[in-house]
């Protein structure tokens, strides 16, 4: 298992250069230089050229990637265009965001899903099983933007209990946890739809299995046999897909934070990209590309400590 | 009571969307303390349901309508949850087809054995440990200790049936129920499975209620036995009463249409039972297998429903028949069996296979772990003649699937080649081949679900080989595609379905329809009959062996069978670990001097017949992995008759009968042919 970790590290470093360097090379050849992006569309061209010798833009491609893994290494990701602030300061403010409101719906969604999804799938096509079945399939299917505003339309307009906006700033009229509460909940709403069906059907395909019989004919009670047989077995297909979702409450929430105005990371990028504020897509990329090699990493860990028969 | 299960006039429904089916009809019997009970009867008959019922497990909508299912006097209707625990894995236990399914994938062996103890009334966890290491010992398992912390995917096929086989007998329940136990395993393995069900049965005293579609598995097994068609009860007896005189058509037709290792030789022609088994069959309210049934009489047999009547002077002997005076006197005039064809050794080589070897290399990519090689196929050698059939055995593992994948084309060879006229197939990976070259070697394969596209219909299968492979246009394809259907005995009504509309058996003629619709010179065939019942598969061997005859195609047909290879093969080649170890034409492979592991094979083959006694050789061990280089003679470390050191350390001696070859050390007598003129010297006849 050491060995495998290890392989996996190392893989994802040299992934980790490779994508560094395919989102810096492809930052350079995108239409309109540098220079001329931070200078606006007025400057003269003289004035342009002298930024862009300044910049050191003149040099080749592959020594500008040298210097900027060398700084991004020793922690300086460079200076963001638009916000004019060192890149790292700002991706870890924003960063640090996102992952208290990922921590939070994280730590609501799995457990929830997991008790839904198991409750529902151990009695096929009981009465539980079928509401279950529906309120997943009803909360996967509605958009974030489309739950957020059909609960900013009752939680807010309607009965006025929770704030409109997140900018998690305590002057804003509202304590701070109570603008974690709305975003939390959208984002629970649609993931956990997702993850209570994925769970469900996987505990459906369980439960109809030989060994489940077996472990019934022994006269284990249906208490016993879910619990002892069931339950582990059931999550080990659904326990990467859990993980997965980690990804999307890092690098996917753009929809979510916009709508709560919430200064969180997906909607750092979002403003980088729409900008061409470069030094932030590079360092954001990295980011998230490293999330999911993470995520990934342990997964497959999990997924070998759930089942012996892929253990290395 | 002394009964450990009675079914008292069970009727079983079940609730579905086409309405209310009766699933089991009026069915009685009785297994005493002790005593050992085989239910046979093909798929769907409701073997199953008997099981799950006596265990009162039956499927969501499946209900108990009418009659009583008692366990040891107790009538199990009655039972609260909390005592039907207590029943279940404590008096009566199950063992199931497939145990590598029924055992739990993420749970080591021994947590599931002490589960056993550990709900039935032991709390020491220590003192459970120790009975399920004994239990292991007593199923023979090597290092029971080491086995404790092993998972089912670490073990065998055959280990694994021996550990819920020992899951089974933990508690030592009066009643042990065995759905299939081991079908799905090699021959070798279920004849050491048997014997060691027919040795604990005698230790530890548990009844038994035995559900097989292998009437050869119940002749060892049982003392009595029930057959079920269509969900009722035909006929009961005792075990020999009903192999000897069978009373009732269907069971007439159940033994008759099973291959025997003992046949004749090839040719001894099998009677299939015509027709199958409908739906509507379940409701009629007389004999539910009139409509195939070659006696009926509508008066007796349809219009009023037959009782269970006493069928021989044999105690207990009940069959449901209205005539069976005569389908006694029918029977006398069975078993009409052609003579056998000796294998015609002149008849022209189609495929020539010399030194074929396959080997697969594992890992080793990354200059990691060194490169391991399997050795799938070594230095095989055989010839496949027109209009003969040679069939390739052994156990699974043994090659017998790599080889048929290579001369179809589907794997190339590592070395060697294979001759079929001017070209090399050895080499030509089938989209290499030309287009003639595909067209003269089809495949029918095992699964006939799986290898007919779902969403083309019959006709469409049919004529597309036409089209691609002989280049006809519709309208010719069309009427090729009838003469195939004639061909193989369909009716043409069947070409606009699809194929999860027709039966297996049909389904596997469409398989031959298209195999032959090239107009192949050889048609290799891998396993083609064990998917489906004995009933069915005798009319689909009847249909091969016509259509060979007729038209001079050369057979391959790839068997675990061997009943079976006996009456289909004119050759027969041996396969271990990758190597012919017998080869020759088939009357003499299937007689002395024997390759070990050839005798070995046909002492494990299961015999329809309850007097035919426990094998004389049974194989320990499994075979070694094709990962090892074999420095001697492959099956030494399992060969009941190694010699000595020599089988480990040297390649054996090709010894050589005619055109029979075995390779072994041991200095075989030649034929028996030979030592006949040898006794006639030696003491003249009286």
């Amino acid at each position: 298992m050491l060995r495998y970790t290890a392989k996996q590290l190392a893989n994802m470093a040299i992934t980790l250069f490779a994508v560094s360097f395919l989102v810096f090379a492809l930052n350079e050849l995108s239409p309109g230089d540098v220079a001329r992006k931070l200078l606006g569309a007025y400057a003269t061209q003289s004035q342009v050229d002298i930024l862009y010798k300044e910049m050191g833009l003149d040099r080749p491609l592959i020594v500008r990637y040298l210097e900027y893994m060398g700084n991004a290494l020793a922690g300086d990701f460079g200076q963001s265009l638009v916000f004019r602030r060192p890149v790292s300061e700002l991706l870890f403010d924003r960063l640090g965001n996102t992952m208290i409101l990922a921590a939070i719906s994280f730590a609501v969604i799995v457990p929830l899903s997991m008790l839904l999804g198991v409750l529902a799938g151990m009695r096929e096509r009981s009465l539980f099983d079928r509401a279950i079945s529906v309120f997943s399939s009803i909360c996967a299917s509605i958009p974030e933007f489309a739950m957020g505003v059909f609960l900013l339309a009752i939680f807010v307009v309607w009965l006025g209990m929770l704030p409109g906006v997140s900018p998690l700033r305590a002057d804003s009229g509202w304590a701070v946890w109570m603008q974690f509460v709305l975003p939390v909940l959208v984002v629970t709403f649609y993931d956990a739809g997702y993850l209570i069906s994925m769970i469900r059907s996987s505990m459906v395909e369980v439960m109809r299995s030989a060994y489940i019989r077996t472990a019934t004919l022994k006269g284990m009670s249906f208490r016993g046999v879910v619990a002892k047989h069931a339950l582990r077995n059931a999550l080990i297909t659904p326990f990467t897909v859990i993980l997965l979702q980690l990804n999307y409450l890092v690098s996917g929430l753009v929809v979510v934070e916009t709508l709560f105005a919430y200064p969180g990371f997906g909607r750092l990028m979002l403003e980088a990209a729409l900008s061409k504020d470069i030094a932030v897509i590079e360092a954001g990329t990295l980011v998230a590309v490293s999330v999911t090699m993470l995520t990934q990493l342990f997964g497959d860990l999990g997924y070998m400590l759930l089942d012996p028969r892929i253990r290395v | 009571m002394a009964d450990v299960l009675v079914f008292d006039k069970v009727s079983i429904d079940y609730r579905g969307k086409a309405g209310v089916q009766r699933i089991l009809n009026d069915v009685s019997f009785s297994i005493p303390a002790g005593g050992s009970m085989g239910l046979v009867g093909e798929s769907g008959c409701g073997k199953s349901t008997v099981a799950l019922a006596a265990m009162r497990y039956l499927p969501r909508g499946m209900t108990v309508a009418e009659g009583r299912i008692s366990v040891e006097g107790r009538d199990t209707a009655g039972l609260s949850d909390a005592e039907l625990r207590r029943v279940r894995g404590n008096r009566v236990a199950m063992i199931y087809q497939d145990p590598m399914s029924s055992l739990n994938p993420v749970m080591t062996v021994g947590e599931q054995l002490m589960e056993v103890p550990l709900l039935h009334g032991v709390t020491d966890r220590a003192v459970a440990f120790q009975r399920a290491v004994a239990m292991l010992g007593e199923v023979r398992l090597p290092d029971a200790e080491a086995m404790m912390a092993r998972y089912p995917h670490q073990l065998s096929g055959g280990q694994q049936q021996r550990v819920v086989i020992a899951m089974a007998l933990m508690a030592e329940p009066a009643l042990l129920i065995m759905d299939e136990p081991t079908t799905g395993l090699d021959v070798t393995i279920e004849a050491a499975i048997l014997e060691l069900v027919r040795e604990l049965r005698s230790k530890f005293g548990a009844a038994i209620l035995f559900i097989s579609h292998n009437l050869g598995t119940v002749a060892r097994i049982c003392d009595r036995i029930g057959v079920l068609y269509a969900g009722r009860l035909v006929e009961t007896g005792d075990i020999r009463s009903v192999f000897h005189r069978p009373a009732h058509p269907y069971t007439h037709g159940l033994l008759s249409a099973l291959p025997r290792i003992d046949a004749r030789g090839k040719g001894a022609r099998l009677h299939p039972i015509e027709g199958t088994l409908a739906a509507a069959d379940r409701a009629r309210p007389g004999c539910a297998f009139s409509p195939r049934c070659p006696h009926m009489a509508p008066a007796e047999c349809v219009e009023r429903s037959v009782p269970m009547v006493p069928a021989s002077p044999a105690a207990d002997h009940l069959a449901r028949c209205a005539r069976l005076e005569a389908v006694r006197k029918a029977s006398q005039a069975a078993w009409r069996a052609r003579p056998p064809a000796e294998a015609e050794v002149d008849a022209p080589i189609l495929l020539d296979v010399r030194h074929l070897t396959k080997n697969y290399e594992l890992g080793g990519r990354f200059g990691g772990r060194a490169k391991r090689v399997v050795r799938a196929l070594s230095d095989a050698n055989f010839q496949a003649r027109a209009g003969q059939t040679l069939a390739i055995v052994g156990e699974s593992g043994c090659g017998k699937s790599t080889l048929a994948k290579t001369i179809s084309g589907l794997i190339p060879a590592s070395a060697g080649e294979a001759r079929l006229g001017d070209a090399d197939l050895a080499q030509l990976p089938v989209d290499k081949r030309p287009r003639d070259l595909r067209r003269r070697i089809q495949m029918v394969f095992q699964n006939p679900d799986s290898t007919l596209n779902p969403s083309h219909s019959v006709e469409f299968a049919l004529a597309r080989p036409l089209k691609v492979l002989r280049g006809m246009g519709s309208g010719e394809a069309k009427r090729e595609v009838a003469r195939l259907m004639e061909q193989v005995q369909l009716p043409p009504d069947l070409l606009r379905r699809m194929p999860h509309q027709l039966s297996g058996g049909q389904r596997q003629r469409v398989a031959i329809a298209r195999a032959l619709a090239g107009e192949p010179d050889l048609v290799v065939a891998d396993e083609p009959v064990s998917a489906l019942d004995v009933s069915v598969q005798a009319a689909i061997l009847n249909l091969l062996s016509d259509l060979l005859e007729r038209s001079h195609v050369g057979l391959i047909v790839i068997s675990h069978d061997l009943a079976l290879v006996r009456h289909m093969a004119d050759w027969v080649a041996v396969m271990y670990l990758g190597r012919i170890v017998e080869y020759g034409p088939a009357d003499a492979v299937f007689r002395p001097p024997y390759h070990p592991y050839t005798e070995a094979l046909l002492a494990a083959a299961p015999k329809p017949d309850p007097d035919a006694g426990a094998p004389t050789v049974v194989l320990g061990g499994a075979m070694p992995s094709s990962t090892q280089a074999i420095v001697g003679c492959p099956f030494a470390s399992r060969c009941p008759r190694k010699i000595g050191a020599i089988c480990d350390t040297e390649t054996p001696p090709v010894r050589r009968f005619g055109v029979h070859s075995i390779a072994c050390h041991i200095d075989l007598p030649p034929p028996a042919a030979g030592i006949r003129s040898q006794a006639d010297a030696a003491a003249p006849p009286p």
